[in-house]
């Protein structure tokens, strides 16, 4: 069922710019997503996926144009205040607090991002930490060092991570990347139920099979420009999709 | 108390002892600008290599420069062993060298710098040729012989060291390990045999390096320190990695040296490579001719 | 206050008391003059680990804070008159704002860079405070100690206690930012900051907390010393030995808990005493470089890390 268009967007991008150098990585982006929403990204290497997630979640400074979340404009935010807003992400090659255990790497999550309930008891977190490990299959997990894990478990703890985060918007950067084919099944069930909570997902994927199954709409880059954007049929019938991305 | 011709001497005289500065960089940037290595025990190694050098003419009159390139050898092969050690015990086990890393080079290079001290004692040494002590008159300006020397070997050791880098397999497979090391293991290379390899030319390069350091100034013990300063700031300044960079920046950071040494006097010397490098880190992080976005 | 704090004041307090009772007590100089000196260590190292252990940054400015400590001690001394007190406030203070500017400077530099970087200012700060004539330039200053102040009967013994204080001060500051959020936020930017960024963690803003605080102990040891030595010279002032040896200190005793750079700097501090005074200053810088070397390559959690591993082993052995 898609969202209902007449809505307030959550995410608004605006005329955004970004330059490395001379090079620009994305050319006057604009784009919104509705609260509730599936949203694919897809688009070759280079073409700035990575780049917009990191101007959403703030990453990177952009030199024009505007990103609102939830109608206020954040556009000048440090990240660790958009995460406390509601936007969370995962990132393409896991970035896990390598000194700590799955737990304590949650933790930081709920000692830091969560402002409403910040009189929780240390119980209470604890309690909402154990949650969130046990619906991402995590649970035995807990006291284990994040660098004993295997690459499905990280991807997992980093989903699980951004999730402690209490994230309105959960921006998950090609989290099935060098998984097996049933680890890809597992992480897209799990974050098909995260969307059934109400959480907008913005999904960067290169396995094309997950991206159309996962996503209501989907946008393609090429070198920094939006090129198709609409259903994953339309999208996928666009020729210059096709002869961007497929490289047919 | 200034005049033009006095900018126009310190200029002529810093260009020279830029070109000295490059040669005692060079090696820095190979370990430090391509291969990563958080090397402070570099300018600890040149004076090592200097020591080399002095103990050779001192007791068999070798001259100074053929006293460096017959060290040279020794010097590569020193290389190589500090590189499997330190591979061994830090990239090998992945996080953390940086930190770690840089504490090991400065244990190493307080090691040196004592056993310099019980072997030669703390007094300045120095070196006899026949180039060192005269000097080249054009009219009212007065060139030492010792920093022509200095010139013409750096220049020489830039080219070459460009011509290696470009030219040669494994020069050209050097700088491909610094740029991406898993292209590099696909092609079949063994990225570790490749590093250790520059270092040990990084490293060998300080023979002729150690003959130039002590022909231009006797050297002490603890002369690596204001050379910690002077070789990272070249090798920062000119980009990590650039051969042709390292010698720009050298001769910058000589005639600001000079410029400031005629200015305001040879306490406020210590001042200019440093605070250039604080600069440039601060400013322009990836070097003024940096390989890196 | 939970157990562990409890424990941990009355062993502050019992501490403080053993170093009253010695100036009180003991007629021999020689104690507080080595003992002043390990304490100073102690200060400087457990100082350095709250940046350079909780939050990973490798701070190589050390001898820049102490230098810094010495000399506003020198001046306010030649200038005011002022007393010891004031000498270690205002050089706390002066300390704080320097590490404020270090905590800028990790903005835009990491790893080796900013280590590089703090290197670098220590040399400029050097070469500024060579050429300020007031303070004696190069040839450095001769400095007068005041009347001494009961209960104390000499100068040094006055020190000692001061160093004392500050060794308490440090080390229950390192102590409650190892245990509150401020300490899970810098492990977390420590292990990877941009990730930590991106939970949440305001990571500027716990830098340059750790920066200041960091700083400002650090120049706060340093003041006394002008007095100690009677003497100050930039060369000594801001020796490259003080950062390398704090560094060793910290990384022998291991940066993962507060007590670890305390166990480096009691044990390198004392060997260091021991050697100038039966050897030669020498055969310490050596001593230095290889116990550097050798903990880094063979126990690079430092001592906190052997015992916590041997530890680690016992209980397996029992279970």
């Amino acid at each position: 069922m898609m969202p209902p268009e007449n809505q307030p967007p959550l995410l608004r991008i605006s005329a955004l710019t970004k330059r490395f150098g001379g090079f620009v990585a994305l050319d006057n982006v604009s784009v919104e997503i509705r609260p509730g929403e599936r949203f694919g990204l897809i688009g070759p290497n280079g073409s700035g996926k990575t780049t917009l997630i990191n101007c959403i979640s703030g990453a990177f400074r952009t030199e024009a144009g505007t990103v609102v979340f939830r109608d206020e404009d954040i556009t000048q935010l440090p990240p660790h205040l958009r995460t406390r807003r509601g936007i969370a992400r995962s990132f393409q090659i896991p970035r896990p607090f390598k000194s700590m255990t799955v737990a304590e790497n949650l933790m930081v999550a709920l000692d830091f991002a969560v402002v409403t309930d910040q009189h929780a008891s240390a119980a209470q977190r604890r309690d909402t930490m154990m949650s969130i490990l046990t619906r991402m299959g995590l649970a035995s997990k807990a006291n284990v060092p994040a660098t004993r894990l295997s690459q499905v478990e990280l991807r997992k703890m980093e989903l699980a991570r951004a999730m402690a985060t209490h994230p309105k918007l959960l921006i998950s950067d090609e989290a099935m990347a060098g998984l097996s084919s049933s680890e890809v099944d597992e992480v897209l069930d799990l974050l098909m139920s995260l969307a059934d909570q109400d959480i907008t997902i913005i999904m960067i994927e290169h396995i094309m099979q997950a991206v159309m199954r996962f996503s209501q709409r989907v946008m393609c880059l090429e070198t920094g420009r939006i090129i198709a954007i609409g259903s994953p049929a339309e999208v996928m019938a666009n020729q210059r999709v096709q002869e961007a991305y497929l490289g047919t | 108390m200034f005049s033009f011709d006095l900018l126009l001497d310190a200029v002529a005289i810093g260009v020279l002892l830029g070109c000295f500065y490059a040669a005692v960089s060079l090696g820095l940037s190979l370990s430090f600008g391509l291969l990563d290595v958080p090397h402070v025990a570099h300018p600890a190694f040149l004076v090592m290599a200097s020591y080399g050098v002095y103990f050779l003419n001192e007791n068999y009159g070798i001259d100074p420069l053929l006293a460096g390139l017959l060290i040279t050898p020794l010097l590569f092969v020193f290389g190589l062993v500090a590189y499997r050690i330190y591979y061994e015990t830090f990239e090998k086990r992945g996080s953390d060298a940086g930190v770690r890393g840089i504490a090991f080079f400065f244990g190493v290079a307080f090691i040196i710098e004592v056993l310099l001290i019980l072997q030669f004692g703390v007094d300045q040494r120095s070196v006899t040729a026949s180039y060192i002590g005269k000097a080249w008159r054009i009219g009212d300006m007065r060139i030492p012989f010792r920093l022509l020397v200095a010139f013409a070997v750096a220049a020489a050791l830039t080219i070459l060291l460009t011509l290696y880098l470009s030219r040669t397999f494994m020069g050209r497979a050097i700088r491909a390990v610094a740029q991406d090391q898993e292209a590099l293991r696909l092609m079949g290379a063994n990225p570790i045999r490749i590093k250790q390899w520059a270092f040990g030319i990084a490293t060998a390069v300080l023979g002729i390096a150690g003959a130039l350091l002590i022909i231009v100034a006797p050297v002490e013990p603890t002369l690596d320190r204001s050379y910690i300063g002077r070789t990272f700031c070249v090798v920062v300044m000119a980009g990590l990695g650039s051969m042709a960079g390292t010698l720009v920046a050298a001769i910058i950071l000589g005639v600001a040296e000079t410029i400031v040494l005629t200015l305001f006097g040879a306490s406020w010397a210590p001042a200019v490579s440093f605070g250039m490098l604080l600069a440039v880190l601060a400013v322009r992080p990836q070097g003024l001719f940096g390989r890196r976005s | 206050m939970n157990r562990n704090g409890i424990l941990f004041w009355i062993g502050a307090t019992l501490f403080l008391a053993a170093a009253l009772l010695m100036t009180q007590v003991i007629g021999n100089q020689y104690p507080f003059f080595a003992g002043y000196v390990i304490l100073q260590f102690v200060v400087l190292a457990v100082a350095w680990s709250i940046l350079g252990g909780y939050a990973g940054y490798v701070n190589f400015g050390t001898s820049a804070f102490f230098g810094v400590g010495v000399y506003t001690a020198v001046f306010l001394a030649k200038a005011f008159g002022a007393p010891l007190a004031v000498q270690i406030a205002t050089a706390a203070a002066i300390g704080a704002l320097m590490g404020f500017v270090l905590g800028l400077l990790t903005l835009r530099m990491q790893g080796i860079f900013f280590s590089i970087a703090t290197i670098a200012a220590t040399i400029v700060i050097e070469t500024t405070v060579t050429n300020w004539r007031y303070v004696g330039g190069a040839a450095g200053i001769q400095l007068q100690r005041p009347m001494v102040t009961a209960p104390f009967d000499n100068y040094v013994q006055m020190l000692f206690f001061v160093q004392a204080l500050l060794v308490v001060l440090a080390v229950a500051i390192s102590r409650y930012i190892q245990n509150s959020w401020i300490g899970h936020g810098l492990k977390a930017l420590r292990d990877d900051e941009l990730a930590a960024e991106c939970t949440g963690v305001p990571t500027l803003r716990l830098k340059l907390v750790a920066c200041v605080i960091s700083g400002a102990l650090m120049c706060a040891a340093g003041a006394p010393a002008a007095m100690y030595l009677q003497y100050a010279d930039p060369s000594s002032a801001f020796n490259l030995n003080y950062s390398v040896s704090v560094l060793a200190m910290s990384l022998i005793g291991g940066t993962a808990h507060w007590a670890g750079p305390i166990i480096g700097a009691i044990l390198l501090g004392a060997t260091q005493q021991l050697l100038t005074v039966t050897i030669s200053s020498e055969v310490n810088v050596l001593v230095l470089g290889v116990m550097l070397v050798l903990f880094v390559v063979a126990a690079p959690q430092g001592i906190i890390g052997l015992i916590r591993k041997v530890r680690r082993h016992r209980s397996e052995g029992e279970a």
